[in-house]
């Protein structure tokens, strides 16, 4: 097996220094009625390199390749070009095959990337610090809502409707365990958000309310007269950020005052990969880092007075406090970080307002457009890339279609992920990114224009 | 030009200290150059993507009047800039790549390369997770076929894929049992978790609102059982093991353990952290166990990134299987069906306990992790246990007379060896011996943990180490053991030679310095 160093001798020498007859000895522990006699029964056995790539290289080819066909998809996961460094550096194995950095003084690497990480993400929202990444955007959610119920000893949370369904399904699913009470609805095809009402409905038990920026429709709001009232009433502004490339457009939620920003990064450096690994980023103030979850890591100095990196205020997380720590998280999301920071090094301010930009005209240009299909319209007012068309009829039906008829990936029907809401059907969540094409456009609406006939 | 011709060997002087005092203008040391923070390195108008100059003839802006009023303050690098500075701070890490690595419980075993180029194909890596189910069959195939894998090696019939590390996998796990018992109307308070236990059980247990209880340990290094059978009780929802041990040792009693909190109406979870001792030898499905989460990055290679992404399916006894969390995959009619929210009840999830992620799991981790087992067929991860075990049994052997050795006579251990603090010269710590092993060219092992032993040190090879570098490890370890019960003060200030020596964290954590700002 050629992973797998040992030699026959090399094992009858070790067995023999060992004092043991064979290596089955070695398990005498476990239960002889549990010890299996040969290979588990029924599965394949081994297989060489080739083999195992023709394997794998039939089950890609059974899936549609996002860059390979005009695309539209979004809604939580975006498609965006990936410059070549970024995962040529990735996959130095000083990178890919270290460990979390338990051993400063040989991690420096990792720990300075963190600590260069955790700087970017506190910047690019707008806050004063930023953890070393959580799994994804819709846990590092549900941990947002934890830190302040912790810190306002409340449990009324108040979601917009303009939160990503899944993530809302992630606090429901930890809320009914832990007593948090979850207020949410689902959205209303309207250009406007809910966040006025939200505001008129804050009480003295609210820990906090959790706004997406931009919503899952697309739509841009104003969070600073929110902040204020969520203020006012002693509780805590959620922010999240889906789509972290918009804030290269759009303000930060920390300027407008949120207190905990969260986010995914996947949509820089991480690529698509069918849903994860992604990226959770988690920034907030400085007063609130003792109850922050996850890995931070800190500046120090070594021995000799040198300028170093290390895992710090652990006496929050679980290896230290156990049954009393901030989280159970134990892993961060480390390589996905490293090309994030990577991709957002490469941008610099001027490349991400200028991608940022790009993006946005593309999508207006899209969207003016789309706009003019007989029969849809545009619900948003305000969009960065991703916006809401209004089909007549189920978009569930339209998309499939031109799947399997077309070959376009039209985008993300609202009735897939609310399939409860009849009144969203219509809705068509479309993003358009640096990658797509103008032809793409052109044949996303001759193909629209042709189903809906 | 510079090849020395006049015969003249250069010498180190007699007594030098190897260049330990010497000082190089740029503090950089020939290799072992030192790098600054990007925020030092770059501006904010450097950049090292080409982008096209604004359009003229575009729309006006519909960005609701919030455009960004000052940049955030990020630097951009050139693109060599950048490939120079991620390389320099990438040589300042220790990894598998570079040499042994015996991390105790975290299993940092060689990650094989096919994995990379298979995780990379566009099939899989640029494939869009809520795309129409026509488009992404070869995907769902992926995750379904990985499942396969994972309840025919664990013997058990349920899987939930979507868990994205050990310590959520954990919480799938308890979240099923708690929906389990709300199921059955039956309330229980408490979880049990023995002492020696990785500290995220305590923690997702606590987590999930359960009073948690511990269980010590006996003489031998194994779960008190006694202590066990007299508090398990109506009131314990779940007793949480981790089998084979950390202690590096399989609990024998572990039939006992299932049928005791069986009986009392409980679940037995298991901590999957330790499956890579047993794969393919051992199906934990056969020893009663109800839950337990696999690292994919820990039995099935998919590498550990600098401390992620990680990956923690989860498997299920037929009791817990209705309650796994969505999504999940099922092969019907010839075709994979993703089932969410929306379908669950026709297809026989109505019991789900609900969403743990936004998406469907980590896909770059199961193409890897596939892989892997591809690769190895269940003879080759027969092998794999087998030979985990045999090295950490030769490390035991060959070091027991070197160091203190609580539980080498408590039978063979499985995939890590444990050793002790006992006998060092006073003043002369676990940790001075783990520093000093940095200067051997070793990254340490688990220092301090399990919490059972003193001053532990757990020793995990994995089967992906030679004989040669095992008998190197053992060498430098051997002769460390020596120094640290002698005295040799040069311990205490180790290391000497890596690219920090020891670095203040009682000053990180007093004055945190979590982001770089201007002095």
């Amino acid at each position: 097996m050629r992973y797998l160093p040992l030699s026959d001798a090399d094992r009858g020498d070790m067995l023999a220094r060992i004092g043991a007859p064979s290596v089955d000895a070695l398990f005498a522990d476990v239960p002889q009625s549990a010890r299996l006699t040969g290979p588990v029964a029924g599965l394949p056995l081994h297989a060489p390199e080739l083999a195992v790539e023709r394997h794998m290289s039939a089950l890609a080819r059974q899936n549609m390749v996002a860059g390979e066909v005009p695309f539209f998809l979004g809604a939580g996961a975006y498609r965006h070009h990936i410059p070549a460094t970024v995962d040529h550096l990735i996959q130095r194995g000083e990178f890919l095959t270290a460990y979390t950095p338990y051993q400063p003084e040989i991690a420096q690497g990792t720990l300075q990337i963190l600590f260069e990480f955790q700087t970017q993400v506190a910047r690019l929202f707008g806050c004063d610090v930023a953890n070393a990444s959580m799994y994804d955007g819709s846990t590092a959610c549900w941990e947002a809502i934890s830190m302040a119920r912790r810190i306002t000893r409340r449990t009324r949370v108040q979601i917009s409707s303009g939160l990503h369904p899944h993530y809302l399904s992630v606090i429901r699913t930890m809320a009914r365990f832990t007593g948090d009470a979850v207020e949410a609805q689902a959205p209303e095809l309207s250009a406007q958000t809910d966040v006025a009402a939200l505001a008129g409905s804050i009480t003295a038990d609210t820990s906090c309310v959790v706004v997406q920026y931009p919503d899952i429709l697309g739509r841009i709001t104003d969070l600073a007269p929110l902040a204020e009232v969520v203020h006012a009433a002693g509780a805590l502004l959620v922010a999240v950020v889906t789509e972290p490339v918009a804030l290269g457009a759009i303000r930060s939620p920390g300027e407008m005052g949120a207190d905990i920003v969260v986010g995914e990064g996947q949509s820089l450096g991480v690529g698509l990969q069918f849903g994860g690994p992604y990226l959770g980023l988690f920034a907030t103030s400085q007063k609130y880092v003792r109850q922050m979850p996850g890995r931070l890591c800190g500046e120090t100095v070594d021995a000799e007075g040198k300028r170093g990196f290390v895992l710090t205020l652990s006496t929050r997380e679980q290896h230290i406090r156990r049954e009393k720590a901030t989280s159970n998280i134990c892993t961060n999301s480390g390589l996905c970080a490293l090309a994030f920071s990577i991709h957002l090094s490469l941008l610099g301010d001027k490349g991400l307002s200028g991608l940022a930009r790009l993006n946005h005209e593309l999508a207006l240009k899209a969207a003016e457009r789309l706009s003019r299909i007989p029969g849809a319209s545009i619900c948003n007012d305000s969009f960065f890339n991703e916006f809401t068309l209004i089909l007549p009829g189920d978009a569930r039906a339209v998309v499939c279609q031109l799947s399997e008829a077309e070959g376009i990936l039209a985008g993300v029907p609202l009735g897939r992920l609310y399939p409860d809401e009849d009144a969203l059907a219509g809705g068509l969540l479309v993003t358009v990114t640096e990658t797509t094409q103008p032809d793409d456009v052109e044949r996303l609406a001759t193909a629209l224009e042709r189903a809906l006939a | 030009m510079s090849l020395n011709q006049s015969g003249w060997r250069p010498e180190a002087p007699a007594g030098a200290d190897r260049g330990q005092g010497a000082q190089t203008a740029t503090g950089n040391r020939a290799l072992m150059l030192e790098e600054r923070l990007i925020f030092e390195i770059g501006t904010s108008e450097s950049c090292g993507v080409d982008l096209p100059a604004p359009d003229p003839d575009a729309p006006p802006a519909r960005l609701g009047g919030l455009e960004r009023a000052a940049p955030a303050g990020l630097p951009g690098l050139s693109e060599p800039e950048a490939v120079r500075h991620y390389t320099r701070l990438s040589r300042q890490n220790y990894a598998i790549d570079l040499g042994l690595f015996p991390l105790g419980s975290c299993t940092m075993k060689h990650n094989p390369r096919l994995n990379e180029k298979v995780a990379r194909m566009p099939g899989f890596a640029d494939v869009h997770p809520l795309a129409p189910q026509g488009a992404i069959q070869g995907a769902l195939a992926v995750i379904h076929e990985l499942g396969e894998w994972l309840k025919a090696l664990t013997g058990m019939p349920g899987v939930a894929m979507s868990p994205k590390a050990g310590a959520h996998g954990e919480l799938c796990g308890l979240l099923a049992i708690r929906a389990a018992l709300d199921a059955r109307d039956d309330p229980r308070e408490v979880v049990l978790v023995p002492t020696s236990a990785h500290g995220t059980n305590p923690a997702t247990a606590a987590f999930c609102g359960y009073r948690v209880e511990e269980i010590g340990a006996t003489a031998d290094g194994r779960v008190d059982m006694a202590a066990l059978e007299a508090r398990i009780g109506p009131d314990v929802a779940a007793l949480m093991i981790t089998n084979p041990n950390t202690c590096g040792l399989f609990e024998r009693d572990i039939h006992r353990m299932a049928e005791a909190i069986h009986a009392a109406g409980g679940f037995l979870y298991c901590d999957g952290a330790n499956f890579n001792a047993i794969v393919g030898r051992v199906r934990p499905g056969d020893l009663g166990v109800d839950a337990m989460h696999i690292n994919l990055h820990k039995t099935f290679s998919t590498p550990h990134g600098g401390g992620g992404p990680g990956s923690g399916p989860v498997v299920f006894s037929e009791a817990l299987a209705p309650f796994a969390p969505l999504p999940a995959v099922r092969l019907a009619g010839g075709r994979f069906h993703l089932v969410e929210e929306e379908t669950q009840v026709d297809h026989g999830h109505g019991q789900s306990f609900g969403r743990l992620a936004a998406f469907h799991g980590q896909m770059g981790m199961f193409t890897r992790a596939l892989a892997y087992i591809l690769s190895h067929g269940a003879d080759g991860l027969a092998q794999v246990s087998g030979d985990a075990v045999l090295n950490a049994n030769y490390i035991l052997r060959c070091l027991e007379g070197e160091l203190d050795a609580p539980f080498a006579a408590s039978g063979p251990c499985m995939h890590e060896a444990l050793f002790s603090d006992k006998g060092f010269a006073e003043g002369f710590s676990t940790l001075d011996l783990a520093k000093a092993l940095i200067d051997e060219g070793f990254h340490p092992m688990t220092m301090y943990f399990p919490l059972v032993v003193h001053g532990a040190m757990l020793v995990e090879p994995t089967e992906t180490e030679s004989k040669a570098a095992l008998d190197q490890f053992i060498t430098a370890l051997a002769s460390l053991a020596r120094r640290a019960r002698e005295g040799d003060p040069a311990l205490k200030s180790a290391p000497h030679f890596a690219p920090r020596r020891r670095l203040d964290e009682t000053l990180a954590a007093r004055k945190p310095r979590l982001v770089w700002s201007e002095e």
